[in-house]
């Protein structure tokens, strides 16, 4: 009985104690129902992308660059396609014998070989391994017949920047290379589209037009497992190739000009005198840029880089030579509109017996023997430095450089175009005391009068001087973009204040080139339709001490480095100027028998270019 | 009088199958299949290890309870503190000589099969504490020499298994142990005092639990805070659960799965798995499923007239529900992450053997309901 009763209340107890549970249980599994719910109903999207973010992953391609091509549309900076050679490590059996296999096959060398197989050694074993980006197609080909041996070894075309021209646009375009850090770190769109092997611009246009030649990714979409591996592709989006750029560059004119400079160091550049578009740009020495875009050797580095004549540097662009007497015209410009002289203003030139004097200085013409009494025209004509000492003393030097300023010389011509242009320079009072913290000496102004001193320009200023006398004093910008129509307030407003003084230079430099005595008379072009007016400038690099006055040595005389610079600017046809040119011989000699004989040759060439320029212009608005 | 007994036997046969528990032994069944399927599915669509083995395992155990379901009561109770010290001699052996597996010696090996006595002593140590309360009368439960014998009778497994070390399963074998002695009438004020001691004992406990135990309670707080190292499986799981949506992605499209984003998913995450796969509803279902079991295993309890199998059933329906709902916790992110089993859904057999050992017992108290066990 009362082993009975304790059973009742036993039972009591645990089926009590089991109501309690029960309750639990109840309230506990409304709990798990509730967080389900939460995670799988309420917040499902934001899982629903996670998840998406988990298994989907894109790959960028690298995107296909546009092109720059000339006036006429030649391509002279294209995409190639590229023989590359990729290896995907896991998908060959015995990768030791697969390496040494390609080794073997493409003779690469012990160094390049241990860098492949460390670099297997560092990616993920389904990762890509590009063992080549450039092989040749006999290479190509060779691997492609052994593939039956190679598996896992993947052949692949892909694109790549090519300069068909080689070295003749190096100095306008500029060349691509491999980004690197600080590329990517400085410029956002390059970090945007960035993929390994990516090639970007690093000097020149290729660098200005960046953002434009880039063009877009193409974007690969798949899916991947957790450790990285592709799966399966879920979707590719095309991207667009890079905006080509059209120049005014006429091809068939730069390749003259590499011609005309061949073996020599300097600079040609020509121009339209009204529309300022640049007909031919170059520099001499020049480089194959293809040999930077897979990263050039050290062998062929040490070659550029140990140059004598400098092939790295932008001559047109970047080099500072003295004008010479180039800068005569202005010279005899600013006195005449400052009306210092008349055309009548004449000076005797005495001779090396008889040199200017000014505080126990002496200034010396070129000439010997003297020219005698000259006139301006005569002055401009005989290059008579005696002549123009005497005009920039009564000038002085702040009028010279205001006049020098508005044609265009101390100031970069392409402002943001190009990272490697220089200033130059037009000195002045004031510059003088600022820089140097010195007053300007009377003597300088004697100096520069003849385009020596501290005055320095690049040839493509002359060129821009030059064109800007020849339209008649006209302000212009020159351009190198076909397509480039930035609106100028103060384009095509004049330079002079009497159009007559423009006339005289005009004819005065015409006087020059064509007639008797004229320093460059030997290089002229009688047939109206290609003469040209020029003047000529030889620039001294040193100071010339008396014993060499007395030498009077041959330039093949004088070591390289001590020889003159010879200049030329000309504009021509004369009866009808278009063209403006500026040539620049680094250490050539003088100017009238190195640098005004290319303009001969060369102007023929532009002048009867210039029709088929005209009726391909024609000829692409009649299509549309 | 041969043929008599035959005849007897042959009647009592027919009468107990009449006794089974049908409804109890078809949702097992579904749940067989479910999970038989999900397995397939970790397989990646394909017949493969898992799939084979978990069938082949689910076939054998589930044989095993349909023919421990027709012995009788008495032989289960009878059995109860052999089955324990067996188990307890066995802890010991694996502690000497057994498997090591990912840095904890769990398995031990019996030639043809291997085996984690720590799964099989979640049941035993039921079985053990059911017979030891079974002929005690209400007032002796709380007597000092009792409780001391019971708290023993739980700590011997803990910590055998602890030192394995398996934290997890020690955690469940001794909830499942505790489960008894709340069935059996101890005191409410001890399991009051005990709550509120180890929640004040919890920062001096952490000081004990080992660096990546710590990180897992660290990583539980806040995932986030390394989501590639200790995080990775949480954050993974959560992503698995709630990107299945209502209707789930579809049996074989659990992307989390397949491309191998989810972690253990075969053993203790298989529910994400599944949940992935079928959705919030499948997830109901599932629930739904393990609801009903439990439900007639207390049921079966409620109508026992022994107490052996009266305590059995409730604590062992309380004790699936407990390792239930541990696993869903775990893997929903609310609780960090400890080594618990979801119940037949995740592969392992010494798991899945405890199991179905428990639903063998629980359908012949179903069978023998009438028995009473002096």
């Amino acid at each position: 009985m009362n082993n009975f009763s304790d059973n009742i209340t036993k039972l009591n107890s645990i089926n009590r104690r089991m109501f309690i549970i029960a309750a639990a249980k109840v309230i506990i599994f409304g709990g798990i129902i509730s967080r389900m719910f939460f995670l799988q109903v309420k917040q499902n999207d934001k899982y629903l992308t996670l998840s998406d973010k988990n298994r989907i992953r894109e790959w960028k391609l690298a995107p296909v660059r546009g092109d720059f091509v000339d006036f006429f549309g030649n391509t002279i900076a294209g995409n190639f396609e590229a023989y590359e050679l990729h290896v995907i490590p896991e998908e060959i059996e015995d990768f030791r014998y697969t390496i040494y296999r390609i080794k073997d096959l493409l003779n690469l060398s012990d160094d390049y070989f241990k860098k492949i197989v460390k670099k297997k050694n560092e990616i993920k074993p389904w990762e890509t391994l590009v063992v080549s980006n450039n092989l040749s197609w006999e290479e190509f080909s060779k691997i492609n017949n052994h593939l039956y041996d190679l598996n896992g070894v993947k052949p692949v075309i892909s694109i790549s920047r090519e300069y068909p021209y080689k070295e003749l646009f190096t100095h306008v375009i500029g060349y691509v290379s491999r980004a690197n850090e600080d590329d990517i770190s400085s410029n956002k769109t390059i970090k945007e589209k960035f993929v390994p092997e990516l090639k970007i611009g690093k000097i020149g246009l290729e660098k200005t037009f960046e953002e434009k030649l880039i063009g877009t990714n193409s974007i690969e979409r798949y899916e991947v497992n957790a450790y990285g591996r592709r799966i399966n592709q879920l979707a590719f989006q095309k991207g667009d190739k890079g905006e080509t750029i059209q120049l005014t560059i006429d091809t068939k004119i730069q390749e003259f000009t590499n011609q005309l400079l061949f073996e020599k160091a300097g600079s040609i550049c020509v121009m339209d005198i009204y529309t300022g578009a640049i007909i031919a740009m170059n520099s001499s020495p020049s480089f194959d840029p293809n040999l930077f875009v897979f990263g050039i050797n050290n062998e062929d580095w040490q070659l550029i880089r140990n140059n004598p004549m400098k092939p790295l540097v932008n001559k047109t662009l970047s080099g500072n030579y003295s004008p010479g007497s180039t800068i005569k015209p202005i010279v005899a410009l600013s006195a005449l509109e400052n009306g210092i002289i008349t055309p009548d203003f004449t000076v005797q030139c005495k001779g090396h017996k008889n040199p200017l004097e000014l505080y126990g200085q002496t200034y010396h013409c070129w000439k010997k023997e003297g020219h005698g009494f000259v006139n301006l025209r005569e002055g401009m004509k005989q290059s008579c430095d005696t002549y123009f000492y005497e005009v920039a003393r009564r000038l002085g030097v702040d009028r010279l450089s205001e006049t020098a300023k508005k044609f265009g010389l101390g100031k970069k011509v392409f402002k943001e175009l190009f990272n490697n242009e220089k200033n130059g320079l037009v000195p002045n009072t004031e510059w003088k005391k600022n820089a140097l913290g010195q007053s300007w000496v009377l003597g300088e102004t004697i100096i520069t009068g003849i385009g020596q001193g501290f005055i320095q320009t690049t040839p493509i200023q002359l060129c821009l001087m030059t064109a800007q006398i020849a339209n008649g004093g006209y302000k212009i910008y020159p351009k190198l973009v076909a397509n480039d129509n930035t609106q100028y307030e103060d384009k095509f407003i004049p330079l002079y204040k009497k159009s007559k003084n423009i006339k005289i230079i005009q004819d005065s430099m015409f006087s020059s080139t064509n007639e008797i005595r004229g320093t460059s008379y030997r290089s002229r072009i009688d047939d109206p339709k290609y003469q040209f007016a020029g003047k000529t400038g030889t620039a001294q690099v040193k100071r010339i001490t008396a014993e060499e006055r007395e030498l009077d040595l041959k330039t093949s005389e004088i070591p390289y480095e001590q020889r003159d610079h010879a200049l030329y600017v000309a504009f021509g046809p004369y009866k009808n100027p278009r063209y403006a040119l500026s040539i620049v011989i680094e250490h050539g000699g003088s100017g009238g028998s190195v640098a005004a004989p290319l303009a001969n040759k060369l102007f023929k060439m532009i002048v009867d270019r210039h029709e088929i320029r005209k009726s391909f212009e024609t000829k692409k608005y009649m299509n549309i | 009088m041969y043929i008599h007994n035959r005849f007897e036997n042959k009647t009592q046969f027919i009468q107990k199958l009449k006794e089974l528990d049908y409804v109890l032994l078809f949702c097992i069944l579904i749940l067989g299949i479910v999970s038989v399927a999900t397995m397939y599915s970790t397989d990646g669509g394909e017949v493969k290890f898992y799939t084979q083995s978990h069938l082949i395992k689910f076939i054998i155990f589930s044989s095993l309870m349909l023919v421990m379901a027709f012995f009788n009561i008495r032989l289960w109770f009878s059995l109860s503190y052999f089955a324990y010290f067996v188990l307890v001699l066995m802890l010991i052996w694996t502690i000497n000589f057994g498997i090591t597996v990912s840095g904890s010696q769990r398995w031990m090996n019996l030639y043809f099969i291997n085996i984690q006595p720590s799964e099989l002593m979640k049941i035993a140590i039921i079985l053990c504490l059911a017979k030891y309360f079974h002929r005690m009368r209400l007032e002796n439960v709380n007597s000092f020499y009792s409780v001391i014998i019971s708290l023993i009778i739980i700590f011997i497994p803990m910590s055998l298994v602890i030192i394995q070390p398996d934290l997890g399963t020690s955690i469940l074998i001794s909830i499942s142990g505790i489960i008894v002695l709340w069935f059996v009438g101890l005191n409410h004020k001890y399991f009051f005092y005990s709550f509120l001691i180890s929640i004040v004992s919890f920062p001096f406990i952490i000081s004990f639990l080992k660096p990546y135990q710590k990180l897992r309670i660290l990583t539980f707080l806040d995932p986030d805070r390394d989501p590639l190292g200790a995080g990775y499986q949480i954050i993974q799981s959560k992503i698995a659960v709630g990107s299945g949506g209502i209707l789930g992605k579809g049996f074989l499209k659990g992307t989390q799965s397949y491309l191998e984003f989810l972690p253990e998913k075969h053993t203790d995450f298989i529910f994400t798995l599944f949940s992935e796969e079928f959705g919030f509803v499948g997830s109901l279902f599932l629930l739904l499923l393990y609801a009903i079991i439990i439900y007639r295993i207390i049921l079966i309890g409620s109508i026992s007239r022994s107490y052996f199998a009266k305590i059995f059933c409730y604590s062992f329906g309380s004790a699936i529900f407990v390792y239930i709902t541990i696993n869903m916790f775990m893997v929903l992110g609310m609780l960090p992450i400890v080594g618990s089993p979801l119940p037949i859904m995740s592969y392992g057999g010494s798991s899945m053997l405890a199991t179905m050992i428990g639903f063998g017992i629980v359908l012949s108290a179903k069978i023998h309901n009438q028995q009473s066990i002096a």
